[in-house]
């Protein structure tokens, strides 16, 4: 059997082999494989200069200075560092929190540890197409909140969130503004020395770069004081105790290197190509596009195919691989909570596929898409009850059905 | 969610999909479900004089389990007596088709619908 052709791009990259070849070098007996923090001698010094070299790599394509880049393990941990970090640090400032409900899981679940640990958290509903309301956000600041998490690019349905505007109106309250940016580095302009942030999360896989690597931006001028969740010899400026996984940081480093490079190009084209499946689909019924079209990344189509279920759809597919907001696909049975908080109906969840598409994404992989999807949504609506009964002018929202 | 090849066997090539006249009179519908859950069913016999299933098809919106388990039931309530059919178990489903436990509930819906389409019979005759 061949391996399916991967349009799940958001999920995780491939790493870049520019990117692999580079980590390679920091492994090995023959390569620098030294303790950064071994001061003393060669070993040590070779590898601390490739740290900061891919130090300064990172900054660059975030406009960053060098000194506010914390290695993490990936962004699940900066999220966790930053959100902790500022809540426990800043706890006599005020113990209220300000998130989204389409965040991911690793600031929800986050904010779910600390409201049991006394804080108090409001979780924002976005607009139907995904982005934040600023009015909503301002009624909802208040004078004891502390800290605004919002992701700069969802990962489900790709739209990018107003960073600057939500920014704005944090620095005018006093209230730090943390963004989870893991889907937009590479992808979205980030220029943090205009840009009003003080934390920013980043990881490299989604970005071409390896796994279980990640950094957190900290802002330094003025400076934002963190309580460390990892402690020991104190790295990262007290912030994050650990060797630094040297073969790690040169691969980020690199991704972020290329990335900034190639960033302009890539985008565009991208951005054709995810036009070209979306064009794919003209002309087919009852197909709804999820999340803003305009205030999206180039490589994100979100699209549910009503009655179809999209596990089954996923199966039909699988020549391509994707992932689904269905529930069968999630261990908990429950459809995808940020499709949900769009206020999409549970059976327009259950449809969603989510088709993200890379730097390795072909115009003919876009093709056999596009003639895969049409023929099995056809195949699986032949087979569909619910197609039947849309097709006879019954309305399944009126029917009382037997929840199970 | 990696299946078993009795799963995918039903799913790419499903027996008896279609329609029966669901008015007439030796004709059972059941249909169970919801959309809002992810899968809904629609099962329906077809039985002569003698009170044998003679005929069986469905349609089903739902995963991969849902629809080979309503495959799978079209198959053996074939040529059964009504009083033979009401006695299939979702477990004999859920194990022919090796679902994994998170799936068991898509047998029980095929349970559910096999029962329904039998009520619908016995109520109309």
């Amino acid at each position: 059997m061949s391996t399916p052709t991967y349009m799940d791009y958001s999920a995780t990259t491939p790493v870049d082999k520019r990117v692999a070849e580079k980590m390679m070098k920091y492994l090995t007996m023959d390569g620098d494989f030294g303790n950064p923090a071994s001061n003393s001698h060669y070993y040590g010094w070779q590898a601390d200069d490739a740290v900061k070299k891919a130090r300064q790599q990172v900054a660059d394509l975030i406009g960053a200075d060098s000194k506010e880049i914390v290695w993490t393990s990936g962004a699940t941990e900066s999220n966790n560092l930053a959100i902790k970090g500022i809540a426990h640090f800043y706890h006599k400032k005020g113990k209220h929190i300000i998130t989204l409900k389409t965040e991911h899981k690793a600031v929800l679940d986050t904010c779910r540890q600390l409201e049991r640990e006394g804080y108090e958290v409001d979780y924002l509903d976005p607009m139907p197409n995904g982005l934040l309301d600023l009015n909503v956000l301002k009624a909802a600041i208040r004078e004891d909140t502390i800290l605004v998490s919002i992701m700069h690019v969802n990962n489900e349905i790709g739209v990018i969130q107003d960073i600057t505007a939500i920014g704005n109106l944090c620095r005018e309250n006093k209230v730090f503004f943390h963004v989870d940016a893991a889907q937009s580095a590479g992808k979205v302009d980030i220029n943090l020395s205009e840009l009003p942030v003080d934390l920013m999360s980043f990881s490299a896989h989604k970005i071409y770069g390896p796994k279980g690597m990640g950094a957190l931006y900290v802002q330094r001028k003025p400076r934002i004081r963190l309580e460390a969740q990892m402690h020991g010899g104190g790295h990262e400026r007290g912030m994050r105790s650990g060797t630094l996984a040297t073969h790690q940081i040169v691969g980020m480093g690199e991704a972020f290197a290329i990335a900034q490079a190639e960033m302009k190009e890539e985008n565009i084209k991208i951005g054709l190509l995810r036009d070209r499946l979306l064009a794919g689909f003209d002309g087919m019924e009852e197909v709804v596009i999820n999340g803003d079209m305009d205030a999206r990344i180039p490589g994100n189509l979100n699209i549910s195919f009503n009655y179809v279920e999209g596990e089954s759809l996923m199966m039909a597919i699988n020549k391509i691989a994707v992932s689904s907001g269905s529930a069968c696909t999630s261990s908990s049975l429950e459809p995808s909570y940020v499709l949900r908080a769009l206020g999409l109906s549970d059976e327009l969840a259950h449809s969603s596929i989510r088709f993200t598409i890379g730097r390795y994404t072909t115009e003919q992989d876009v093709d056999m898409a596009i003639d895969l999807v049409r023929e099995k949504v056809q195949k699986l609506r032949d087979l569909s009850p619910l197609w039947d009964m849309f097709k006879e002018g019954i309305d399944i929202s009126k029917i009382e059905w037997a929840a199970h | 969610m990696a299946y078993g090849e009795k799963v995918m066997d039903h799913y790419e090539n499903p027996r008896n999909v279609g329609v029966l006249d669901k008015d007439a009179k030796n004709v059972g519908t059941g249909m169970v479900g919801a959309p809002a859950c992810g899968d809904v069913m629609r099962l329906q016999i077809q039985v002569n004089d003698d009170g044998i299933i003679e005929d069986a098809k469905f349609k089903t919106y739902g995963c991969g389990s849902a629809i080979a388990s309503s495959s799978l039931l079209t198959e053996w309530v074939k040529g059964k007596s009504l009083e033979e059919a009401s006695k299939i178990k979702n477990t004999d489903i859920a194990e022919e088709l090796a679902l994994p436990p998170v799936k068991v509930h898509c047998s029980v819906l095929a349970e559910d619908a096999i029962k329904a389409a039998i009520q619908d019979i016995k109520d109309k005759a």
